[in-house]
């Protein structure tokens, strides 16, 4: 079996005219996260919606487990274990945090077709989850909206590993965030790849991803930089990667510019 | 010593816990959808207590009046709130109401059907009118306000249609006759606890008239289907599956769509579910009745859904209850008859309607910021 949990090879994929992705490749393994940054318009997101199934992909291959993989749809995803923890993170505020925990996968009990939803089962799991992360949900039948945004991304996270996830790719899991729940957030994320998940992080800040990353690959209009180590790969380089360096020089160029015109 | 401050730091600690849960359990009783509902009945009954607690409103048979009127909406009420949570309005309630009282009398009486036949009938007929409306919402993504507004047009209009190019007429009338030995027909039009009325009235506990036989003569078919309904909504909401795949689809659609909630089925199904519950309404008027009208069931939908409202039901969906529904159609039906019983005029009825339903919606809506602030 290869060393890495899931590969993507030469991943392209075309709308119509448009080269969305070209030839990315990247592999996570277990236990490790890798960071994929990129600025807004790198193609994230239709990477992501190919990494989990939402659109296929028109060229290259995507290998889970040394085997050659298609995903049809998000479930085959999610069967394959490769569990997709969006922007909007499917939790409904109004909801409580049990019902919103096993939402869609809602545990049963009872004889067939007088089945109950068996809610004392649920409330225990979910309460015993948050805990084990450091959320003490004092009621888990409490609305989900009472929640910190931290606190419900910890929630969509500890879901998604819950119900089996071996691949957890998280979406901008920290963009909305504070410093202080975004710190939450990434201390549980390493925790989950400590635990033997493979995680593809994808953020456009430099400052969460850096400290918590293994890897590294940053995407630019479509097509990817490279995967590095960390220990080849300074904040400093990976920022200026990240900004398109190029046009930062030339920003400062301009400025010098304007500096000289003015003096 | 340090022993001793930690000692009294846990204490302090469980303290601060047990005081924390308190709160936090008075919240939950606050935060229940149904409480503004059951706030509103209690004063209803306060009030007319008060009022016209000595005019007959409250003997047997004023009390089974005001009841009657308000299972009747109950039944339509009930779907309409598990359709509403759900995330979806039906505006053709009242229309189906009349369309499948047409269902039932014209195949019994023009086509020479057993009753029970016509019955079945109907009810098939709102399965399709349901699916219809739902595959409709759900396909198109059009609001369902739309969709079912022209619903309650066509259903209306084809009512009235067919029924006067088949009888000539708006009304089927001869039904009564049907109902005696049909082998459904007295799930719909039996009143129960005949015995205990008969008991009581030969006590003379309740009035009786002229002839002796109770004025009351026993439970009408419709409050045991409301309480039925209730019991049964209130269960697939709060202890199943399905209950918790119809919040989510309601809360949040992309959401329930991405963990794996078949929102369209769960959607489609409510709407089924509004039209049977019309279907079920309908078979018990009509049969009540005796015959069938082309313009019953007129302006139940939006009855149905201020009840739904009042009872505690966000209008976007994802919150709400089936006990809140029916405690709202009890506000609506006491008030109604209740107010025959005192010297306000009847004009005023609609007054109030509305105006508790503009309250019902500001306390809804005030919880509902409650319920999804962050802390």
């Amino acid at each position: 079996m290869s060393e890495y949990l899931i590969e993507f090879n030469n991943i392209s994929k075309f709308f119509g005219k448009v080269i969305a992705l070209k030839d990315v490749t990247m592999k996570v393994k277990k236990g490790e996260i890798m960071c994929l940054l990129g600025d807004n318009g790198a193609g994230k997101s239709t990477l992501i919606k190919t990494l989990s199934g939402v659109h296929k992909p028109d060229e290259g291959m995507i290998i889970v487990e040394g085997k050659k993989t298609l995903f049809d749809s998000p479930k085959d995803a999610l069967d394959m274990g490769i569990a997709t923890v969006y922007q909007d993170l499917a939790l409904v505020p109004l909801m409580s945090v049990t019902r919103n925990f096993f939402m869609g996968r809602e545990p049963q009990k009872g004889i067939p077709f007088f089945k109950t939803f068996d809610i004392e089962k649920a409330n225990k799991v979910a309460a015993e989850r948050m805990g084990q992360i450091g959320i003490d949900v004092r009621d888990p039948s409490q609305a989900v909206g009472t929640m910190s945004g931290g606190e419900r991304q910890c929630l969509a996270i500890s879901r998604a590993i819950y119900f089996g996830a071996k691949v957890l790719i998280l979406d901008e899991p920290t963009s909305a965030l504070g410093v202080h729940q975004a710190s939450v957030v990434l201390k549980y994320i390493v925790k989950a790849a400590a635990d033997g998940l493979a995680v593809i992080l994808i953020t456009h800040n430099v400052h969460h991803a850096y400290p918590v990353g293994n890897s590294f690959t940053v995407l630019n209009r479509g097509k990817s930089l490279g995967t590095y180590e960390k220990k080849d790969l300074s904040r400093e380089k990976l920022l200026g990667m990240m900004a398109g360096g190029e046009e930062l020089d030339k920003l400062e160029i301009e400025l010098k510019e304007m500096n000289r015109i003015n003096n | 010593m340090s022993d001793k401050s930690k000692s009294i730091a846990n204490k302090n600690n469980i303290n601060q816990d047990e005081r924390l849960k308190k709160v936090s359990s008075l919240k939950v009783l606050l935060n229940r959808p149904e409480l503004g509902a059951l706030g509103g009945s209690i004063l209803v009954f306060i009030f007319f207590g008060i009022v016209a607690g000595d005019t007959g409103m409250f003997s047997a048979y004023g009390t089974l009046n005001f009841l009657d009127v308000s299972a009747n909406l109950g039944i339509i009420a009930i779907a309409a709130a598990m359709l509403m949570i759900g995330g979806e309005f039906d505006l053709s309630i009242g229309s189906m109401i009349g369309f499948a009282g047409i269902c039932i009398a014209i195949p019994a009486i023009y086509w020479g059907w057993p009753l029970w036949m016509s019955i079945i009938f109907a009810f098939c007929m709102a399965v399709l009118v349901g699916y219809f409306n739902g595959i409709l919402v759900v396909r198109t993504g059009l609001p369902s306000f739309i969709v079912t507004l022209a619903m309650l047009f066509i259903l209306r209009g084809l009512t009235l249609a067919i029924t006067r190019l088949i009888t000539g007429r708006t009304q089927v009338p001869g039904l009564r006759v049907l109902i005696e030995d049909d082998p459904i027909a007295w799930i719909f039009a039996t009143d129960t606890f005949k015995g205990l009325f008969n008991w009581l009235g030969s006590m003379n506990l309740i009035a009786l008239r002229t002839d002796g036989t109770p004025l009351a003569t026993g439970i009408p078919p419709s409050v045991l289907w409301f309480v039925g309904l209730t019991i049964l909504a209130t269960y697939i909401l709060m202890k199943t599956r399905y209950g918790n795949w119809i919040f989510a689809s309601g809360g949040d659609k992309n959401g329930a769509t991405n963990v794996g909630v078949p929102v369209g089925r769960v959607k489609i199904s409510l709407f089924i579910g509004t039209a049977v519950a019309s279907t079920i309404f309908a078979t018990i008027q009509v049969l009540d009745a005796g015959s069938a009208d082309t313009m019953r069931g007129t302006l139940k939908e939006l009855e149905a859904i201020a009840a739904a409202v009042v009872g505690g039901c966000l209008l976007t969906g994802g919150y709400g209850s089936a006990i809140g529904a029916a405690f709202g159609a009890l506000i609506f039906g006491t008030v109604s008859m209740g107010i025959f019983y005192t010297d306000i005029d009847t004009d005023w009825f609609k007054v109030f309607l509305g105006a508790m339903m503009l309250i019902a919606v500001i306390f809804n809506n005030y919880i509902r910021r409650k319920v999804t602030e962050s802390k």
